[in-house]
C-alpha cells in the first residue's frame, strides 16, 4: 500500500508541477459553469412563465429534473471525454519517453502496484473535477431546495464513468512514447464508446443489443437520473478492472521487447 | 553474487544476446566492454529485471530474477544509460521518491538521502529542479538514485557518459571506492575506463562473450607472449646481447634511442615474469636502469582484435582469478 501511495503521490505532484492539472480544472470549471448557469437560467425562465400562466405544471418542474439531470446527462460526459485523455495520456507515455520506466520496472515493487498507484493518482485529479461540479450544485441548495439523495448517485456515477475512462486511457498510454498519440487515440476510443448506442436507433437484434450494452452512455443514464442500478455498477467496475488488467498485460509485454 | 547462465535474448528474428554466461564475485568490479550494439545494455537490463530473457537464467544474491523478482530487485541499484530522472522534481524530492519505492525505511530515508548526496557530490543542488541541472549533475543524481537503498549490487550502464574530464575522474574514484562493499558491473566502450576501474573484464561482441579475465591477463593471453620495455643507458649491441641470455627471453628489439639512453622491447615466454632478472642483468653489468615495465598489448589492441575479426577459438579465462595485481612500473633493486 505504501508503494501504491508513493506512486500516486508522484503522479499527483507531476500533474500539479506542470500546467496539466490547472488547465484541466480551468477548462472544466468554465464549461461546467457555463452549462450550469444556462440550465439554471432556463429553469428560472420556465418556472416564471409557468407561474404567470397560472401555476399549471409547477410542482412537476423540480430542480433535479430540469437542472441537475440534463447537466449530467449530456454536457458533463462530453466535456469529460475531452479532458480525461489529457489526464491519462502521460501516465505511461511520458515514463517511456524519459526513460524513467526503467527506474519503475527495476524497483522492488510489483507492476500492479505501479498501475494502481498511477490509476489512483489520476483518479484523485479527476475527483477535483467532481468537487468543482458539486461546488456549483451547492449553490442550488442556498437558493432552492433540490433533493439531496439523487446527488449521491450522480456523484458515484461520475466517479465510475471517469474511473472507467481513466483505466482505458492508461492502457492506451502504454503503447507509445508520444503523449499526443496516446491522447488522440484515447479520445477516439472514448468517443466511440460513447456513441456506440446509436446503433439502437436503426437496428435491432443481438449485435445492436451488445453494442448498446457496451456503450458508456447506456449505463450513465440511470446514474444521471439519480438511480443506482446494479447492472450499471457492474459494467463500470468491469471496465475499470479490464483497463487495469490490459495495462498489466501491456507492461508485461514491454519486458519482452525493447 | 551475480550468476548469469546461458543468457539469450531474441527480439523477433534478431539475436541480441546469445548464450552469455559469467559470474561476478562479491565486492568485485566487473567491466562490460563491447562496441555499441554488442548487447551490453540488453544483458544489464535482463539482470536488473527490466527485460525478460528468452532463455537462460540470472541470479542476483541467490535470487532468481525471473522467479523472485522483488527479492532480486531489492539487492540491485541500476543506473541506465540515460539517468531515469523526473525533470519536474527537485533533487531532494526525487531521491525521496526513489527511496520510497526502493523500500528504504521511512526513518532512515532522510539520512540516506544526505549520505548518497554527499557521496555523489550533489548536496549543493538539493533544492534545484532536475530539469535545470547540467548533464553531469543529472548523471550523478542518477548514480545517487542507484545507491539510495544501499544495494549489494550496482549495475551502471556507461556511468561516465556525458561527464567532463574532472567529473569522469571523480566518478571513477567513486566507483573504485564502492569495490569491496558493493558488487559492481559497469559497461563502457571507453577502454581506459576499464583498466582504471575494473578488476575483471568481460568483452562482448555481437551478443556473445569473446573474452573474459583481468585486463593484464587478457593482454598476455591474447598476445601469446609478454613484452617488457627496458630503458637504460648502455651500448646498444652489448645490452641486447646481455638481455638475450636471460632465461625466458625470446627476442630483444631496439625501440628507440636518444643519446646514450636506449629503449628495448623484450619479448618473453607467455606467463613468465622476467622483470627481476632483467633488472639484475642490467644493473650487474654496470649500466644505469631508468625504466622497466611490462607493456603487453594495450586494451585498445585487444579490443580491436577481439571485435573486428571473428575469433573462432573463444578466448575465455579460467575462473577464480580475479585481480591479479597490475604489473606496471615496479620498483627496481
Amino acid at each position: 500500500m505504501r508503494n501504491i501511495l508513493a506512486i500516486a503521490g508522484k503522479e499527483l505532484r507531476s500533474y500539479f508541477h506542470s500546467p496539466i492539472a490547472y488547465l484541466v480544472m480551468a477548462v472544466y470549471a468554465v464549461l461546467c459553469g457555463y452549462t450550469f448557469s444556462s440550465f439554471t437560467k432556463m429553469y428560472m425562465f420556465q418556472t416564471l412563465r409557468m407561474q404567470a400562466m397560472g401555476g399549471m405544471g409547477v410542482p412537476n418542474m423540480t430542480i433535479n429534473e430540469y437542472v441537475i439531470r440534463p447537466l449530467f446527462e449530456g454536457v458533463l460526459a462530453i466535456v469529460l471525454l475531452l479532458l480525461i485523455p489529457m489526464i491519462t495520456m502521460r501516465l505511461y507515455a511520458e515514463e517511456k519517453r524519459s526513460g524513467t520506466i526503467e527506474l519503475l520496472l527495476t524497483s522492488p515493487i510489483t507492476d500492479l502496484q505501479i498501475i494502481l498507484g498511477k490509476f489512483l493518482g489520476a483518479l484523485t485529479l479527476y475527483s477535483t473535477l467532481i468537487v468543482i461540479t458539486f461546488a456549483y450544485l451547492s449553490v442550488l441548495f442556498i437558493y432552492g431546495n433540490p433533493f439531496a439523495k439523487p446527488l449521491i448517485a450522480q456523484a458515484l456515477g461520475l466517479l465510475l464513468f471517469g474511473g472507467a475512462l481513466l483505466a482505458l486511457g492508461m492502457w492506451i498510454s502504454t503503447f507509445t512514447k508520444n503523449q499526443i498519440i496516446a491522447g488522440v487515440v484515447s479520445f477516439a476510443v472514448f468517443l466511440m464508446l460513447y456513441i456506440l448506442n446509436w446503433v439502437t436507433a436503426y437496428s435491432h437484434g443481438a449485435v445492436s443489443a451488445v453494442l448498446s450494452y457496451l456503450s458508456l452512455t447506456t449505463h450513465f443514464d440511470a446514474f444521471a437520473k439519480g438511480v443506482v442500478d446494479l447492472k450499471d455498477l457492474v459494467y463500470y467496475l468491469s471496465v475499470i478492472v479490464l483497463g487495469i488488467f490490459l495495462t498489466a498485460r501491456s507492461v508485461e509485454a514491454l519486458k519482452g521487447r525493447a | 553474487m551475480i550468476e548469469v547462465e546461458n543468457l539469450t535474448k531474441r527480439y523477433g528474428p534478431t539475436l541480441a544476446v546469445s548464450g552469455v554466461s559469467f559470474q561476478v564475485q562479491k565486492g568485485e568490479v566487473l567491466g562490460f566492454l563491447g562496441p555499441n550494439g554488442a548487447g551490453k545494455t540488453t544483458t544489464m537490463r535482463i539482470i536488473t529485471g527490466f527485460l525478460s530473457a528468452s532463455s537462460g537464467r540470472v541470479r542476483v544474491a541467490g535470487f532468481d530474477v525471473a522467479e523472485t523478482p522483488i527479492e532480486a530487485k531489492k539487492c540491485v541499484g541500476y543506473l541506465p544509460e540515460n539517468p531515469p530522472v523526473y525533470t519536474d522534481m527537485t533533487v531532494k524530492e526525487y531521491l525521496a521518491f526513489v527511496g520510497r519505492i526502493k523500500r528504504v525505511p521511512r526513518k532512515e530515508l532522510k539520512k540516506r538521502i544526505g549520505e548518497v548526496s554527499e557521496k555523489c557530490a550533489i548536496t549543493d543542488v538539493q533544492h534545484r529542479q532536475i530539469g535545470k541541472l547540467s548533464k553531469g549533475y543529472r548523471q550523478r543524481v542518477g548514480l545517487a538514485q542507484a545507491m539510495i537503498h544501499n544495494p549489494e549490487v550496482l549495475i551502471l550502464d556507461e556511468p561516465t557518459a556525458g561527464l567532463d574530464p574532472k567529473q569522469i575522474i571523480e566518478t571513477r574514484e567513486l566507483i573504485k571506492g564502492l569495490a569491496g562493499q558493493h558488487t559492481v558491473i559497469l559497461s563502457t566502450h571507453i577502454l581506459p575506463e576499464v583498466s582504471k576501474t575494473c578488476q575483471r573484464v568481460v568483452v562482448i561482441n555481437k551478443g556473445t562473450v569473446v573474452a573474459m579475465g583481468a585486463p593484464d591477463e587478457l593482454t598476455a593471453r591474447l598476445q601469446g607472449y609478454g613484452t617488457v620495455l627496458v630503458t637504460a643507458e648502455a651500448p646498444a649491441a652489448e645490452i641486447t646481447g646481455k638481455l638475450q641470455t636471460v632465461p625466458g627471453v625470446t627476442l630483444v628489439e631496439q625501440r628507440e634511442s636518444s643519446g646514450p639512453r636506449i629503449t628495448l622491447e623484450v619479448h618473453t615466454e607467455k606467463n613468465h615474469d622476467v622483470r627481476a632478472e632483467l633488472a639484475r642483468a642490467v644493473v650487474q653489468s654496470g649500466w644505469s636502469l631508468f625504466e622497466l615495465k611490462s607493456s603487453g598489448m594495450s586494451l585498445e589492441d585487444i579490443f580491436l582484435k577481439l571485435t573486428t575479426r571473428d575469433l573462432s577459438e573463444e578466448v575465455s579465462a579460467q575462473e577464480e582469478s580475479p585481480a591479479e595485481g597490475g604489473g606496471q612500473a615496479e620498483p627496481v633493486n
